[in-house]
This record gives structure tokens, C-alpha cells and sequence, in this order.
């Protein structure tokens, strides 16, 4: 042992001199052309971009697996953002204006109160080759309100009794009750299938070879991978969405957003969405890049739970509620944490959907003293210990928490998934539940309020006067009388504290310079308007 | 041997049913399904509609039970999500997992058995510490940090690997290093202390004594014994890897079992989900087992406690 290890001591010595040198002369040769590698690899760092931009193509990014490619199949948003892009519906809301306009059908008129006709155009091609005509229309809508179709979004589609065809290019479609949003419905998630095609392989079939009449065709869906989309060389001319322009989309399915970010940064892809605040707010320098952030239809709201069955008896006192309506600060959170585009609002519902309007509405200033004041009026001089519920936007809710805090509302908060925080406010489980609602894009109030205010699971408040008014509003076809309903109800939601309003969320996208785009309040990227320098 | 083998493999059978009922249960306390499914926005009436078509309205027991009587016809069900059969889900994103699995494997084997063996040489010295240091920093590191430090050097900064996706031979690297060094470090102990234990010898003293080179002795008499423990372990290592891949699978974009798991658990998919984790635990359970009977075939005395 002695031996070997002086033996191998001696060996060592003299192996080591001659190794360290021999390793300084291998480290030299291995540092320096990794140096003048990492040099040139930078210059080299935006080539994928170009190529991009070259052969006129967009790669886009999305975090969300698609599981059904037919849009009354699944309710994700990249569902809704593809149904645009390969299908067509019947009408077209202008983004800007928010008219409406003839997209598959011409003109429409209300025989009464439950049937709508419609002209239809004619000259319009499936990506199949079929032709676009009557039975299209008949057949799509009947089979996806028949509830044993099984349509993922039964309110998108449960309003439609049936539709019949009254020669080739007139229809007839007849709704289950006074439905007045049915226009705007027909513009949004009701878009019209082939029916022979339809009728052959079903929602499997659509989903593996989607075919539509819209700007884009589906060439290949690798699901949970990416689907790839060609310009429809024969989109119809009169369409009011504009022919578009780039050649080739793909859409890559990335669920981790740093993963979407580094590929944005190595030129891997070339348009991403929803990025967090902070993220955007650095990738502002990157030379390549634009950010753009857009207001989007998305609002948040607290909720709080005044009903009989609440766990926080004190919120049935309406001093209470109104303690906490003064006790936020929105236009500060507005300010350093929402982001620049979005707006403190009064009332729950976006601005711009149909019946939203807040000019009856209350407005509650921020007073921490106020609320103090009028929480020892309750009852409540320390203030007390309550439950706060929320799923996302973390940062939010904390900076809400801190407010309530300083008025002596000590909140206690659950983060939960989305699905178990909508058990826990349905079951009377969250006195206060942080939401965030972005109404499907449909930019008609019945597809919010009425979803928290008239009495159904979601409803924390149970106000009869309010559930009529809005009853009404929902109901008659009317649009004066509709937005009088509607704004009754909502200046009364705000007078009696239900619900306090926060802000409508801002939406990052990020993309490479060279991209033209405009962002819009629906959340729904246009890539038919797109188009490189 | 074979009594060995009988109750070794009656045991695993055991395991694997009481976790496939645990996380059928466990599923199920996160939330309600029909929920989950319905999607935001849904109205109650929406969600009823969906607990009615899917069965999801009838007694816990029942359902575990209906589930395991298909299973072992080889019907998994049909996924909630993606309305497909389960099994084609499954096959379909198996190999992925397999083949991230298998090379993150040989990338922790090739670096955790040269620095056993280099700290096995030097034992307790600073080369013997740094080589522990370096391996231990694997496990350190969470994984889903590293994974973005390699994406941030390698793919963005000096732009020779692809960030995320599956295509290509190339896409695999990052990922396989990612997770690969994660499971290094108890190869690179287990190197070490088998080489230890075999240098010290006596056939490796008289192999020394006939002359043979320093790397002769330890490339071919040590090292092919050190290694026996490191089989066993690679198996059970294998079986960790398959299951662990759900970050990295995510974080990379590949379209594997691991990222299948996370998407079905994200929307309560409880038919992949479960079948995910009994394939999974089958799977493990397998290996150990494997690597018990080939450690009890190899060490006699194992067989009897």
C-alpha cells in the first residue's frame, strides 16, 4: 500500500506539472473558439425571422392543447380565434364600428319575435369545393342544438329551436324564446359547416380535416402539436373580412410562456399572445420585437356574497359592502400593475357590449377613511377576518388583499383552480370571490350580467328587482327598451353594492417588427388582416 | 427462488392496485369533473348536462369499479378531453416519453460514472468533493430552472439547438440533459462507493501486483463489478424518469406522456389521468421488481431475508 501510494505520489507530482500545463493549453483551445462561436452565433441571432418574413409565412404560438378542432366542440380560445380563421358565419360585426354586416347571409329581417330570415349569398365555395347554400345553414345549426350532439357550449347554441329552409338561398331560423343577442350570436360562435361533408365524418372528422369557406384552410393537424393553415386562394371576394395576405400560418401548441418567450427571442416564432406585464415590459427593448398591448373585453369584478346562505353574515350589511366598494384603490392598480390600457370601470360589464352603460351608476371613490367610517357603523370599529377567493392574476388579488387590510378587512386567501373556485362560489363556499369574465367576446351584456345577477348559480347577490329588470333586458327584442332595462339594473347593482367593479385586463402580444397587426377588443388575432413589410 | 419470485411479484400486483384506487380517489377530491369539463363560462344547466352524459353521477364505488372490470380488457375509456380511446392517447405519446426517458438516461450514466470513477480514485481529496459538488448540483437545481438556463444558452443566445418542439434528433438534446443530470447524482455515489469497495480488493491488488496499467484495472476488472448496483438502479431510475418527464415535457414542448398528464390533470380528465398513473406505476413497479430479482439471482443472500 505504502509503495504504491509513494510510487503513485512521484507519478503524480511529475504527471501533474506536465498535465496542468498541458490542461492551460487545452483550456486556451477549447475557451477561444467557443468565444468566437458565441460571437458569431449572435450575429447570427435572427435568421429564423427572416425566413419567416421571406417566404411569407407566420408561426404562432399557443399555450392551450386544442382538443376538438370544430368550434362547437371544445371552449378554449384558440378554438375561437381558429373559427375565424377557417369558417365563416352568417353575419360580421365590424371590429371598429360594431355594425353589423352581411358576411354568408345579405340581409335579415325579425318576422316576429322568435324568427329571424335571412337571404343568403350565393357564389360562395367550401374549401372541399362545395357549394355554400340553404342546406349548409339548415343542417349546422340543427344539428348542433340538438343537445344530445353534445355541443360544448350549450349556451352558444341553446337559444336556436331550428332552422328551415325556405328555397336555396333563404332561411328561417326560428329560437326557443325571445332571443334579441341572436344577431350577435350569428356573428360570433355560429359559424356554418358543409353539411354533406358534416353529415359524412362528424365532429371527429371536422376536427382531423377541418373544412370551411374562410380565409385559411387547414392542411395538417397534428394534435397537441401544431395545425398548419394556407391562404384559401378562392376566398370569396365580397366577404367583408379582407383576402388575406400571408401565405402560411403555422400554429405551434408551447404551453410554457418562458418556453414561447425564448423562442420569440431566437427567432423560432413570430406573433405570441398573452403575455404577463412584466415580461412585455422587458421584451420592449429587444430589437426585433414589438409589443403591443391592447384592452381587451376581459373585466374583472369582487364579488360578494349578500344571499341568506353567506358564511360572512356581515355582508349582508350594506354599509359593509359599500366600506369595501371605497376601500380599493382601482386607478392605482390600474396605474402599476394592470397594465397602461385598461380602465377602472363602474359597472360589470365592458364598455363597448350592447346594454353597458354606467351613467346611472354610482361611482365609489377611493376613501379608506370612508370605509372605516362606515364599517364602525356596522358594527365592525376592528374590522373583521373573511374569506377571499380567486384563480388568477395572483398579483392582483394580493394587492387587493393589502387594501382590505388596511381598512381592517383581514382577507384570508384561497387560489384555486378555475373549476374548484367556481364549486366553492356555487356551494356558498366564498364570501369574496375575485373574477375575471371575458363573455365569449360577445359583445351583448346578456352574455355577462345575466350570467351573475339573474338569480342563477353564479348569483351571489339574489336581488329580485335586479334579476326582472335584467329578465327584460334579456328578453325583448327592442333595442331602446333593452338598453333601458339593462342600465336600470346595472345602476342598481352599483347602488345596492353587489358586486364592486375593478377594471377591464389588458393583453400583451408580442411579435416581430416587421408584422403588421391591430390589436382588438374581442382577443381575436385577425391573421387574414396580417401581413409583413 | 421461485417462492422469492411468487411473493415479489404478488406483492407488486398489490401496489399497483392500491395506487391506481388512490389516485382514482385523490382525482376526484380536486374539484368537480363536470365542471372542469364544461369549461368557463358554462351555465349549471351546461354542467348537469355533462355529470348526466358522462356517468359521472353515479356512486364512487360503482365507477372505480366499472373502470377496472374495462381495464383489464385492455378499454381505458374514452378521454373526456379529447374524445378519443384513451390507449391510441397513450400509445400515440409513449414513444416520446420512451425515447427522452431512455436518453437522459445515458446522458446521467455518461457523466456520473466517469466522475465516480475519478472520485472513487481520489478518494476524500478536493477532486473527490468538486466531482460530489458537480453531481449533487443536479439535484439542486430544480429542474424547470435549468431547463430555461439551457434554452437561455444554447438556444437563444448562441442559437445551435431548437428551443421547444419534437421533429428532430436535435430537439432531444436540451431535454435529455435537463432531466438527465436531475437523476445523476445517486449514480455517480453509487459509482464511487462500488469502486471504493472494489479497488480496495483483493483480486484488484493482485491484478495491480501483475503489472496491469492503472486504467486496464479499473476500465475492465473494477468498473464491470462496481457496475451491478448501478443496473438495478438504472432500472428503477428508468421508471422515475417516465414518470418525471411532466416539466421538462412542458417546458420543451414535447409532445409526450408527461405533458399529456399535465393537460389531462389541468382539465380533470380522469380517464387519462388514471390510466396515465396505473400505466406508470405498472411500469415502476415492473422495474423494481426486475431490478429485485436480478440482484436476488445475483446475491444469493438477498433471497432470504
Amino acid at each position: 500500500m505504502i509503495a504504491a501510494a509513494s510510487g503513485g505520489r512521484r507519478t503524480t507530482e511529475d504527471a501533474g506539472r506536465g498535465k496542468h500545463a498541458g490542461m492551460h493549453r487545452r483550456l486556451c483551445s477549447l475557451v477561444c473558439p467557443a468565444a468566437m462561436a458565441f460571437l458569431i452565433g449572435l450575429s447570427f441571432a435572427a435568421p429564423a425571422a427572416l425566413a419567416a418574413k421571406k417566404d411569407n409565412s407566420l408561426r404562432v404560438a399557443e399555450y392551450q392543447v386544442l382538443d376538438n378542432a370544430d368550434p362547437y366542440f371544445n371552449s378554449v380560445r384558440i378554438g375561437v380565434i381558429l373559427s375565424h380563421q377557417v369558417w365563416d358565419t352568417l353575419i360580421y360585426r365590424d371590429p371598429k364600428t360594431n355594425q353589423y354586416k352581411g358576411q354568408l347571409a345579405t340581409s335579415w329581417k325579425w318576422l316576429d319575435q322568435k324568427t329571424l330570415e335571412l337571404e343568403l349569398r350565393k357564389g360562395v365555395k367550401f374549401h372541399n369545393g362545395a357549394s355554400f347554400d340553404a342546406d349548409d345553414v339548415v343542417y349546422t345549426l340543427n344539428f348542433v342544438s340538438k343537445p344530445e350532439n353534445k355541443a360544448t357550449t350549450q349556451s352558444n347554441v341553446d337559444w336556436i329551436d331550428h332552422a328551415e329552409k325556405l328555397d336555396p338561398y333563404r332561411v328561417r331560423i326560428v329560437t326557443r324564446r325571445p332571443f334579441p343577442a341572436a344577431i350577435e350570436y350569428l356573428a360570433g360562435p355560429i359559424v356554418i359547416h358543409p353539411h354533406e361533408y358534416y353529415a359524412q365524418v362528424g365532429p371527429q372528422g371536422m376536427n382531423q380535416k377541418p373544412v370551411g369557406s374562410g380565409p385559411y384552410r387547414v392542411v395538417e393537424h397534428a394534435m397537441g402539436k401544431y395545425i398548419r393553415l394556407v391562404r384559401n386562394p378562392d376566398y370569396f371576394k365580397d366577404s367583408r373580412k379582407p383576402q388575406p395576405q400571408i401565405e402560411k400560418i403555422e400554429l405551434r401548441f408551447i404551453p410554457d410562456r418562458q418556453t414561447q418567450v425564448a423562442e420569440m427571442l431566437s427567432g423560432g416564432l413570430d406573433f405570441i399572445k398573452d403575455v404577463a406585464l412584466d415580461q412585455a415590459q422587458q421584451l420592449r427593448g429587444v430589437p426585433n420585437l414589438q409589443v403591443v398591448s391592447a384592452e381587451i373585453m376581459r373585466y374583472a369584478f369582487l364579488q360578494m356574497d349578500s344571499t341568506e346562505r353567506t358564511l360572512a353574515p356581515q355582508l349582508r350589511d350594506l354599509r359593509v359592502r359599500k366600506a369595501i366598494m371605497h376601500a380599493i384603490d382601482r386607478q392605482a392598480m390600474v396605474t402599476s400593475i394592470v397594465g397602461e390600457v385598461s380602465r377602472v370601470l363602474n359597472v360589470p360589464c365592458f364598455p363597448s357590449q350592447f346594454g353597458c352603460s354606467d351613467e346611472a351608476a354610482p361611482r365609489y371613490a377611493y376613501d379608506p377613511a370612508k370605509s372605516k367610517q362606515l364599517l364602525a357603523e356596522a358594527g365592525y370599529p376592528n374590522g373583521f377576518d373573511i374569506d377571499l377567493y380567486g384563480y388568477r392574476e395572483r398579483d392582483q388579488i394580493e394587492a387587493i388583499i393589502g387594501y382590505l387590510r388596511a381598512v381592517g378587512i383581514r382577507a384570508n386567501l384561497h387560489y384555486l383552480q378555475y373549476a374548484a373556485f367556481r364549486d366553492a362560489v356555487r356551494a356558498g363556499k366564498a364570501p369574496i370571490a375575485v373574477w375575471t369574465w371575458g363573455s365569449f367576446s360577445i359583445n351583448d351584456v346578456s352574455a355577462g350580467v345575466s350570467v351573475f345577477h339573474k338569480w342563477q348559480a353564479d348569483d351571489t347577490g339574489r336581488d329580485p328587482e335586479v334579476r326582472d329588470l335584467i329578465e327584460r333586458g334579456d328578453s325583448v327584442v327592442d333595442p331602446q327598451e333593452r338598453k333601458a332595462a339593462y342600465a336600470k339594473a346595472l345602476a342598481l347593482i352599483a347602488e345596492r353594492a353587489y358586486v364592486l367593479p375593478l377594471y377591464s385586463i389588458p393583453t400583451f402580444y408580442v411579435a416581430a417588427k416587421d408584422l403588421v397587426f391591430t390589436a382588438y377588443p374581442d382577443e381575436l388575432p385577425r391573421f387574414w388582416e396580417m401581413r409583413w413589410q | 427462488m421461485l417462492g422469492f419470485t411468487l411473493k415479489r411479484l404478488g406483492l407488486a400486483v398489490l401496489v399497483a392496485v392500491a395506487v391506481s384506487a388512490a389516485a382514482f380517489l385523490l382525482l376526484r377530491a380536486s374539484g368537480d369533473v363536470a365542471t372542469a369539463l364544461a369549461g368557463e363560462g358554462a351555465r349549471a344547466g351546461d354542467i348537469e348536462n355533462i355529470r348526466r352524459i358522462y356517468g359521472l353521477d353515479r356512486p364512487l364505488v360503482v365507477q372505480y369499479l366499472d373502470w377496472i372490470g374495462k381495464m383489464a380488457h385492455g378499454d381505458f375509456g374514452q378521454s373526456l378531453y379529447f374524445k378519443t380511446d384513451v390507449l391510441a392517447l397513450v400509445r400515440d405519446k409513449l414513444p416520446t416519453t420512451a425515447l427522452l426517458a431512455l436518453f437522459s438516461l445515458l446522458f446521467a450514466l455518461a457523466i456520473s460514472i466517469p466522475l465516480g470513477i475519478v472520485a472513487a480514485l481520489h478518494p476524500n481529496s478536493w477532486i473527490d468533493r468538486a466531482c460530489l459538488a458537480l453531481a449533487v448540483l443536479g439535484q439542486a437545481l430544480p429542474n424547470f430552472f435549468f431547463a430555461l438556463i439551457l434554452i437561455l444558452v444554447f438556444a437563444v443566445m448562441l442559437p445551435v439547438l431548437p428551443v421547444s418542439g419534437s421533429e428532430t434528433w436535435a430537439n432531444f438534446v436540451l431535454p435529455s440533459v435537463a432531466l438527465g443530470y436531475y437523476v445523476a447524482p445517486p449514480f455517480m455515489r453509487l459509482a464511487r462507493a462500488g469502486m471504493i469497495e472494489v479497488l480496495a480488493s483483493d483480486y484488484i491488488r493482485t491484478a495491480r501486483a501483475k503489472g496491469l496499467s492503472g486504467a486496464s484495472i479499473v476500465l475492465k476488472h473494477a468498473l464491470v463489478n462496481a457496475l451491478v448496483p448501478i443496473v438495478a438502479l438504472a432500472a428503477v431510475q428508468l421508471g422515475f424518469l417516465l414518470g418525471g418527464s411532466v416539466v421538462i415535457e412542458t417546458v420543451f414542448a414535447l409532445d409526450g406522456l408527461g405533458y399529456l398528464a399535465y393537460q389531462s390533470i389541468s382539465h380533470l380528465d380522469l380517464p387519462v389521468t388514471q390510466a396515465i398513473v396505473t400505466l406508470l406505476s405498472f411500469i415502476y413497479v415492473g422495474l423494481t421488481l426486475g431490478a429485485d430479482l436480478v440482484n436476488a439471482w445475483l446475491d444469493p443472500r438477498i433471497r432470504v431475508g
